[in-house]
């Protein structure tokens, strides 16, 4: 793999985004792309210089739904920013919950109960599994399939969705992990429609791709647009389904060894290209190996405690010193650093945001391009901008 | 995966004058880091990013800190000369004596970088930086030319925190608007009383309105004249 080869005389600025001319025939156009834009995904925009319908220069402008999470978390106690982990990226709110759960036990040696961790397995794939079937019909939605495929995606997050009501009482705003488990233990009629509804997954994946792989203009739309290199990408800190699109070999999942993922067979899917339809490919066959885990841990789930009983809860107060955990979600790692200086609030609270890292590479990406690729180079890059701006 | 003090062995093998200190986490996670100069921090991570061993590829976090001055209070044990009467007889006798002493220790802001090695899957390690003070000497050197991860992170603290980064390509605000003054994540940050409040071309109108409402003349309170 190149990127690995550290070896190779690296030019001075290689890792910049490359300048590119302007032909010279005619006006530069410079246009803002949002905040208020159908494609953004929410309030994010995108000062474009256009030569013609080439991109030339691209700059992105965040923090139209900054609310300075970090400093609110610094002011309240551990568990209180649990909730408020749900609003980061608010399609994945499980998947937060447990890199800041995560986190908390790394910093004060928490230990988690067996069934625990199956639930937390099986809540973060459910959660993969929606979030990557709603990205993909995002971006056929930003293709101009307008609606279709959108619905058949939120067809089935529907029913994942209920089963996070069924089990949390919330649809996303789930709040469901605890430094040492979980909330509330399920009850059997609610595995048993997990188990129900993962069964009708693979169906789902089949018809979906059945319509969307092989298709004319989707592959026309996507392929040999918006590559990435692998060793820009890992330079630039690009995680998740973006950075193994690229032909990346890095899935947190198993790196990091972290709950109970060495015990569940699944494969790390890879592109060869690093466009946006690797991307695509990507995200269609993590649904699938997230099925798999799936499968897998609902059979084996263990009966027993979903919290730690010698877990602090009340006057949780860890010792003074700091901790860095991340997990694998949808989006890429997600991270939270927190320095304990042994009072009931964290003295330093940091989110790493998949999302914001991710968009460091859309210039490089994007230059060279047209406009109408513009936004399908970004549906593919799959944030929230709940998490880039905090 | 090398341990802390391995890796500080190699940066001053490699790097001579480096200027490394092991910082360590008495936390359960035990993820010490190493405080870095900042006279030859781009030089060390070059080296940490291209050594075929350590092979630390991708920066994952780049994170702010702000120390504020802590004023410590300790009990200090000191010999004073105390005036006693002995038998009738007024000497001067050598005691000691307890007495709490205040000392300040200088606040400064922090930077912390979490690296890993995609090649090798390991890490992580962890570098931090420190400026000499929290008001005027707050520059940096920006590790963005080495991992271009930073750029969008070390911005943010430059944002947030006010850390000046040396040699980053664009440094601006990044989620607070230009016209900002503060930075926010600052322990001693004062909050607004009114978070909308901006200065507007209305404020002269609303002054003017008021001295007109206090003096009771509304003749003039149009403000049209000619």
């Amino acid at each position: 793999m190149g990127f690995a080869d550290t070896k190779t005389a690296r030019v001075d600025g290689w890792n910049r985004p490359p300048v590119i001319e302007a032909d010279g025939e005619g006006e530069l156009l410079e246009v803002a792309m949002g905040p208020h834009h159908p494609s953004t995904h929410g309030v994010f925009r995108m000062d474009v210089v256009l030569d013609g319908e080439r991109v030339i220069k691209l700059k992105p402008v965040f923090g139209y739904l900054h609310r300075n999470h970090e400093k609110i978390a610094e002011k309240a106690s551990y568990l209180a920013s649990m909730p408020y982990t749900d609003r980061l990226d608010y399609f994945c709110s499980l998947s937060n919950n447990w890199a800041y759960a995560l986190s908390v036990e790394k910093l004060v040696g928490q230990g988690v109960p067996e069934r625990a961790e199956y639930l937390r397995v099986i809540l973060a794939e459910l959660t993969r599994v929606q979030n990557h079937a709603s990205t993909i019909g995002f971006l056929l939605q930003e293709m101009g399939a307008s609606g279709t495929p959108l619905m058949y995606a939120f067809r089935e997050r529907e029913k994942i969705l209920d089963l996070f009501e069924g089990l949390t009482g919330s649809r996303m705003m789930c709040n469901y992990m605890r430094f040492g488990g979980c909330r509330v233990d399920p009850s059997a009629a609610w595995l048993d429609q997990t188990r129900k509804v993962v069964a009708g997954l693979p169906g789902f994946a089949d018809e979906f791709e059945r319509f969307l792989t092989e298709n004319e203009i989707l592959m026309a739309r996507t392929q040999g647009i918006g590559v990435l290199r692998p060793d820009l990408a890992v330079n630039a800190g690009v995680t998740g389904p973006m950075l193994r699109g690229s032909g990346v070999n890095y899935d947190i999942r198993k790196v990091d060894h972290y709950g109970i993922y060495d015990r569940f067979k699944f494969r790390v899917p890879l592109g060869d290209h690093g466009d946006i339809f690797d991307r695509y490919m990507v995200r269609v066959l993590e649904i699938r190996e997230s099925i798999g885990i799936l499968e897998q841990a609902l059979k084996e789930i263990p009966g027993g405690p979903v919290m730690d009983p010698k877990a602090k809860i009340r006057n949780f107060r860890p010792k003074a010193g700091e901790a860095y955990g991340r997990i694998e979600a949808p989006k890429g790692e997600l991270g939270f650093y927190l320095i304990s200086d042994g009072g009931p609030n964290p003295y330093r609270y940091r989110v790493r945001p998949p999302s914001l890292i991710n968009l460091t590479v859309l210039e490089d990406m994007c230059l060279g391009s047209n406009v109408a690729d513009v936004v399908l180079i970004f549906g593919s890059v799959d944030i929230v901008l709940g998490e880039v701006d905090r | 995966m090398k341990t802390v003090e391995e890796i500080k062995a190699a940066i001053e093998a490699a790097v001579p004058g480096a200027g490394v200190t092991i910082v360590p986490d008495p936390s359960p996670s035990g993820q010490h880091s190493l405080l870095v100069a900042h006279e030859l921090a781009v030089k060390v991570a070059e080296f940490l990013r291209d050594d075929t061993e350590l092979a630390l590829d991708f920066l994952s976090n780049v994170t702010g800190v702000d120390w504020l001055d802590k004023e410590i209070s300790e009990k200090v044990k000191v010999a004073r000369p105390v005036t006693k009467t002995v038998d009738g007889v007024e000497q001067t006798v050598e005691e000691t004596v307890e007495e709490t002493r205040k000392r300040v220790v200088p606040g400064c802001l922090e930077t912390v970088y979490h690296l890993y090695s995609m090649a090798k899957k390991h890490g992580p390690v962890v570098l931090r930086m420190r400026t000499a003070n929290r008001t005027d000497q707050v520059e940096m050197p920006s590790l963005t030319p080495v991992w271009r991860s930073a750029e969008f992170q070390e911005r943010e603290v430059f944002d947030l925190y006010g850390i000046v980064f040396k040699g980053h390509p664009d440094l601006r605000r990044i989620l607070m608007w230009d016209e900002f003054k503060d930075h926010p994540m600052r322990r001693d940050y004062v909050e607004p009383d009114d978070y909308e409040y901006e200065p507007t071309a209305h404020d002269e109108v609303l002054a003017r309105a008021k001295a007109h409402k206090e003096t009771g003349n509304r003749d003039q309170g149009t403000g049209i004249t000619g």
